[in-house]
């Protein structure tokens, strides 16, 4: 029996990925353990290894492919003592291209999930008003299924099919979702918030003022370089907007003076053992403010929160998630129960993940979730500014440049500290402003105490 | 509780027996009341055996016209008794089918007359109209007279032949579709009342047969519904095989004699004849069977002697609904099928849009065919879109030449604006198993552009439904 290798979910959640690389050739003897392919989700490039031995018979799906779904057959491998071209024709048979088969592959499903449900017992209630099940995405990633008609239509109404939900089968776009945005003003998705809670995953885009083709029109052809926008670009943006939309921010700004830290920080750094000319570590500023707010969290449990509309989840631990800038995005790693790590520990697993996150290795598991984040553009020279709150976080800091500035000192004279600014974004449906405040006290008393971080 | 159920549907018609199914398959425990016949009107006395008549008289018109194709038929004729025995037995076998079909889904069929009692609640008793003969043999293993219990129920009772006042159908002289299905002789002088799909077919079968045969119509076109381009062909070939056909022209009395009737017949100019035949069809359209279920006393809304639904099948009244010809025209099979699982799924809370009734086809069965959906080009003006129209002849076309068809259209009607399909209407041989080509390119809302992308064998009668498209946009190929 050839052995067809199928696309994996890197996480529970991932539903398609982009083949980016084969390490492997069709005809090449694979053993168990075998780096096969790179898969690319919207984060993170992963390996696929191969389970089993025998020789790569067919590559199904070529590299450069975007969006494959999960469980798509992906290729062929011939097992031991297989004729290496029947394998491949004949897995073919089976398995029909998978382009074609992502949208039959839909309908058993949920055939099957018609069955199942009914199976429970459906609930029959006479007369009730149907719960239109959340339809589907149109775009799965860059493909946005619409009917030749509306496609027609939208385009001479200037309408960007993007924000518009379709309601045709399997969330195709139709005629009449045109007419209905064309008349409603604004495309169905961003009016219809129900729909968007039910399916948090679908809320596409909302309405954008102008369609893409209108936004170019603005510019001189030529004047521009045109870059589609890869995974993580959208899922930046599909994020962040959702966040600044849906999350009432507000802000609390504070400054600390620094000199007592970089004055430890030099000693530590110091006293660091050296290994093969190395040391064992080096600690920066901001891992004494990962640290920092890990322990004032610790210190006002309450503000250690993630909100959800029926709940508030209290969290055990402080997660602080770190934006670290990669070419073309940002990604947060997630520094776990940062309150109980050592400075260094902290220092080295930042390293780690900067190193790998440049790479687009990191793990789904790596970035996803967190109780909190920092964000730090200090070394860029930013004085001061304010984040986004990255749900399910509830808070977020973000840090300027750490710069000598005048004070005024405890005695009332003029003198120069070394200071930084840091602002603390909230979600004020979790954390309010005292409580936001009481925070930020505890994190200026660590930052200027740094000795009760070693303790 | 044996006798309760999730959906009871009325009526074991297309549009019942197919909601049945669908019921089952979405996990529903169902039961269908039926009282004469699986498969209703359609497949017992309607669509199903007058194809198999139609199919008789086109074999026929074959052999006549033998000579024709190179072949010699010199002794043929009819057997009227075989014909009809055909028919019969093409119907009780598909009737049959449907007994089968509801075993294999394990929807329960109830026997007999159903009332509504309240809602929730079905009363069964034992049938009280007399089954028209000769009847399909009921299924077996159906369930009598009680009462029981459904969550959803589901009126599809269909609909019957329309009186008019004064001229009564007695089964004798004056006849509805029921006996002009089995005559047991051959009439050899016909009026028929009505040009619409029923009263057309039985005039093109009888005409076909020998029989002198006379079409009334109220309206100045035959088959109003239909394109008048359409219609005017239509009426053009009926008439060259001596069909007689009076348009704008009203049976305002019929008497009955010895030999048979004469229909006196008004036209709009107040001219008056009289038109002796041995029988008359009373073909003036169907009306809903809306009675005796208990509607009335439910507060179901009905309007023009219909049951008024939001499209979805729900009724004013929660827990119950409607479909097929007792929810409203067009009174057609395959639109009963639709409304059927279109309710079925929205009482499931799956997500179901209403029909949209300008995306149903229409077939005519007589000879030459008609078949069309959507506006017609007077229909799609008075909507206010600025048209392209193409028309494709028989005549230009390898295949109808070949089998012999010359004679026919075909002709499609976009939006000028947006390409948009707004309707085709077919003339010709087969043409009522061509159309649902332009059917799917609607519910797929295509426009012109992929339609003319799309590679359509050669040769076929196919071909002209591209040619068409194509000369709306002046660039046929074969003419």
């Amino acid at each position: 029996m050839p052995i067809n290798v199928l696309m994996p979910a890197l996480s529970p959640t991932m539903e398609k990925g982009n083949l980016a690389k084969w390490l492997k050739k069709e005809g090449d003897t694979i053993k168990s353990g075998d780096v096969l392919a790179e898969i690319e989700t919207d984060k993170a490039t992963m390996e696929v290894e191969a389970v089993d031995e025998g020789v790569l018979a067919r590559i199904v799906v070529p590299e450069g492919t975007a969006d494959v779904p999960v469980n798509d057959l992906i290729a062929i491998i011939a097992g031991e003592g297989e004729d290496v071209k029947a394998a491949a024709s004949g897995g073919g048979a089976t398995a029909p291209a998978p382009k074609a088969e992502a949208p039959k592959a839909e309908a058993p499903k949920e055939a099957k999930a018609e069955a199942a449900a009914a199976e429970k017992g459906y609930g029959v209630n006479p007369g009730a008003a149907p719960a239109p099940a959340a339809s589907a995405p149109a775009s799965s990633g860059g493909r946005i299924a619409a009917s030749p008609l509306a496609k027609r239509l939208a385009k001479e109404a200037g309408l960007d099919l993007a924000a518009i939900q379709g309601s045709g089968p399997h969330g195709r776009i139709v005629e009449r979702d045109i007419l209905a945005a064309k008349s409603g003003g604004a495309p169905k998705a961003a009016a219809a918030p129900q729909a968007a809670a039910a399916a948090p995953k679908v809320a596409a885009a909302p309405a954008p003022s102008m369609s893409d083709d209108q936004v170019k029109k603005l510019f001189a052809e030529g004047s521009f370089e045109e870059v589609p926008h890869d995974g993580m670009r959208k899922t930046i943006a599909r994020r962040l907007l959702e966040a600044k939309q849906t999350i009432p921010h507000f802000y609390l700004t504070i400054d600390c003076q620094l000199d007592a830290l970089l004055a430890l920080r030099e000693q530590i750094n110091a006293a660091a053992p050296v290994a093969d000319g190395k040391p064992a570590y080096k600690l920066s500023v901001n891992d004494f403010v990962i640290k920092a707010h890990a322990l004032a969290l610790k210190r006002v449990p309450d503000a250690n929160v993630s909100w959800t509309d029926g709940s508030m989840l209290k969290h055990k631990h402080a997660d602080v998630g770190v934006a670290v800038s990669i070419p073309g995005g940002l990604i947060t790693p997630i520094i776990r129960d940062a309150c109980h790590k050592s400075l260094s520990a902290i220092s080295n697993e930042m390293k780690d993940y900067a190193a790998r996150a440049k790479a687009r290795k990191l793990k789904p598991e790596e970035y996803q979730g967190g109780t909190t984040a920092v964000s730090n553009l200090g070394m860029f020279g930013v004085k001061d500014f304010a984040a986004i709150v990255n749900p399910p976080h509830a808070t977020i800091l973000a840090v300027g440049a750490g710069e000598k500035r005048p004070v005024v000192k405890a005695d009332g004279t003029l003198g120069v500290a070394t200071v930084m600014s840091v602002t603390l974004s909230t979600d004020h449906r979790a954390v309010d402003g005292a409580l936001g405040a009481e925070l930020m006290a505890a994190f200026k008393q660590l930052i200027e105490n740094p000795m009760g971080m070693l303790v | 509780m044996a006798n309760s159920y999730d959906i009871i549907i009325i009526g074991g018609g297309p549009g019942g027996y197919v909601a049945a199914i669908r019921a089952a398959q979405l996990g529903f425990k169902t039961a269908v009341v039926e009282r004469e016949h699986m498969g209703g009107i359609c497949l017992n006395w309607g669509c199903i055996p007058t194809k198999a008549l139609l199919r008789s008289a086109e074999v026929f018109h074959y052999m006549e016209h033998a000579k024709d194709y190179g072949l010699t038929a010199d002794k043929f004729g009819f057997d009227i008794g075989a014909v009809v025995q055909r028919s019969r037995g093409v119907s009780g076998r598909l009737s049959g089918g449907i007994g089968m079909l509801m075993k294999k889904n394990k929807v329960d069929i109830i026997w007999g007359e159903a009332t509504i009692a309240k809602v929730g609640e079905v009363k069964v008793s034992d049938p009280k109209k007399p089954a028209v003969q000769p009847q399909n043999p009921p299924p077996k293993g159906t369930l009598g007279a009680g009462t029981y219990q459904a969550k959803h129920i589901i009126v599809a009772t269909g609909a019957r032949p329309r009186v008019l006042p004064g001229i009564e159908p007695d089964g004798e002289k004056i006849w509805t579709y029921f006996e002009a299905m089995k005559p047991a002789a051959m009439p050899k002088s016909l009026v028929v009342m009505g040009s619409g799909a029923i009263g057309i077919e039985f005039a093109s079968f009888y005409r076909t047969m020998g029989a002198e045969v006379t079409v009334i119509e109220l309206l100045p076109q035959i088959l109003p519904v239909e394109d008048a381009e359409i219609a005017k062909l239509a009426r053009k070939r009926f008439e060259k095989q001596g069909i007689k056909i009076l348009t704008g022209a009203k049976v305002a009395k019929v008497e009955k004699n010895a030999s048979g009737i004469v229909a006196h017949v008004e036209d709009e100019q107040g001219g008056k004849q009289a038109i002796a035949a041995e029988k008359l069809i009373s073909a003036v359209g169907v009306v809903g069977n809306i009675e005796g279920i208990g509607l009335e006393a439910l507060g179901v809304k009905i309007e023009r002697g219909v049951v008024v639904t939001d499209g979805l099948g729900r009724t004013s009244v929660p827990g119950i609904y409607a479909i097929g010809d007792v929810a409203g025209p067009p009174m057609l099979a395959h639109k009963a099928e639709h409304e059927g699982v279109i309710c079925v799924e929205t009482i499931k809370g799956l997500h179901t849009h209403p029909m949209e009734k300008t995306k149903i086809p229409g077939c005519t069965y007589c000879n030459p065919q008609i078949a069309s959906v959507g506006l017609t080009e007077a229909k799609a003006k008075e909507a206010g879109y600025e048209l392209k129209v193409g028309r494709f002849p028989f005549v230009g076309n390898g295949k109808a030449i070949a089998l012999g068809e010359p004679d026919g259209l075909v002709k499609v009607i976009f939006d000028a604006k947006t390409g948009k399909l707004l309707g085709a209407h077919m003339i010709g041989a087969e043409v009522t198993e061509l159309i649902q080509g332009y059917v799917v390119a609607m519910n797929l809302e295509t426009t012109e552009e992929e339609l003319m992308h799309t590679v359509f064998p050669h040769p076929t009668l196919s071909e002209m439904m591209h040619e068409a498209v194509l000369d709306a946009y002046g660039r046929v190929i074969h003419v």
